[in-house]
């Protein structure tokens, strides 16, 4: 059995007191980990290999800053590839979420902000379908709102599958909640209640 | 033939938060093949094979069943921690704070339906996630909207906040998770399809 990942980016040791808050909701951790499993060790990866899977964590997980997923992914990538994501990661780096509402009344809280695209030196090195999917997880991850049917028309002339866009928008928005959660944990672990 | 999107034209789209019941019109197309064990075991409830939102993401069965697992758990557990109406708040703040109008409509709903604040719910929708609700509730916003952040601002601050108006461990554990669910659906149906109002 794999130990469970959001325990251990987090911090959480068996007897702790969040181990006992995190037990009272044993289905979500569980299955919190088996949605980790399905992603990374899939029985079989069908339409989206490992090495892209691994390549869109590393880059999701940098993006979103000072987190421990960020070395937990980049460390399970070739080293080209890990030096090919690190380099579109500082050129990506920003904050969200931003993005554009149907144009009415919340366009006064329309935000602008960074498109992301590969350079080229990036999509050279991870290929054209990698490169895809980095700007659309670059999306997901930072201004979500700004999604359109023609973004994932972009996957499909890229070379994705509708099933592999399905498994990626997956992979990108389940680590939105994995590394929120180990956030979140972080920070509760290390203020103790009757510490305040 | 290769694979193509679907563009969604002549419903009436929603420009604003509402606490109406949309719908939801994909932009892939949903699984249309004779669904296999596993994909009933992707949905959980065979009721999801009438949704096209479900009938999209079973095309990957096991992570949307294990998706939808940690929902239902983070969600409708009712074993201690957060009353389900300050989950659901903490699911609409995300919803709010990011932007998705169909996420934001059913978690609104039900936040409305669990504490009979439906008024204070719809100014959060209008107002945006700075609107006063009262300092209980203006901490699990505060909190949800701070974890959903890109990257996240979540702090021990928020953690003292919610704690001064009552929250235990285990009650902060459900802000934290029911955000954190929260930032992997919008990021689904804000980016597979788009809302619909219902027609009149």
């Amino acid at each position: 059995m794999s130990a469970d990942v959001i325990d251990l980016l987090a911090g959480i040791a068996p007897g702790s007191a969040l181990d006992t808050v995190r037990a009272l909701r044993v289905q979500a951790r569980d299955n919190a980990q088996n949605s980790y499993l399905s992603l990374f060790a899939p029985e079989e990866p069908g339409d989206v290999s490992l090495r892209e899977r691994f390549a869109v964590a590393a880059f999701v997980a940098a993006l979103h800053g000072d987190t421990p997923a960020a070395p937990f992914y980049a460390g399970r990538l070739e080293a080209a590839d890990a030096a090919a994501i690190a380099a579109e990661v500082a050129a990506g780096a920003t904050s969200g979420p931003y993005g554009a509402y149907p144009a009415g009344p919340l366009s006064v809280e329309n935000t602008p902000g960074l498109v992301f695209r590969v350079s080229a030196a990036g999509r050279a090195a991870l290929g054209g379908k990698l490169a895809a999917a980095l700007e659309h997880a670059h999306m997901l991850v930072f201004h979500p709102r700004d999604s359109s049917d023609a973004a994932l028309q972009a996957l499909l002339d890229a070379g994705w599958t509708t099933t592999g866009i399905v498994t990626l928008s997956q992979l990108v928005a389940f680590l939105a909640f994995q590394i929120r959660v180990v956030a979140g944990l972080r920070v509760l672990a290390a203020v103790p209640a009757g510490a305040n | 033939m290769a694979d193509t999107t679907i563009s969604q034209t002549g419903h009436n789209a929603p420009v604003a938060f509402t606490q109406a019941e949309l719908g939801w019109l994909p932009w892939l197309e949903p699984f249309a093949e004779t669904l296999t064990e596993r994909h009933w075991a992707g949905l959980v409830d065979a009721s999801r094979a009438k949704s096209p939102y479900f009938m999209l993401l079973v095309r990957d069965p096991d992570i949307l069943q294990f998706r939808t697992k940690t929902d239902k758990d983070i969600f409708y557990n009712p074993n201690a921690g957060l009353p389900r109406a300050e989950r659901e708040l903490a699911a609409a703040a995300a919803s709010r704070f990011n932007g998705c109008i169909y996420c934001a409509s059913v978690h609104a709903r039900f936040a409305s339906h669990f504490s009979h604040r439906k008024e204070d719910v719809q100014r959060m929708l209008d107002a945006g996630v700075g609107a006063d609700l009262g300092e209980r509730w203006n901490a699990i916003v505060e909190a949800s909207v701070a974890l959903s952040a890109t990257p996240p601002v979540f702090g021990a601050a928020h953690v003292a906040r919610l704690r001064a108006v009552g929250l235990d461990d285990f009650a902060i554990t459900d802000v934290i998770n029911g955000a954190a669910f929260f930032n992997w659906a919008n990021r689904l149906m804000l980016s597979l399809g788009e809302p619909e109002l219902p027609s009149k």
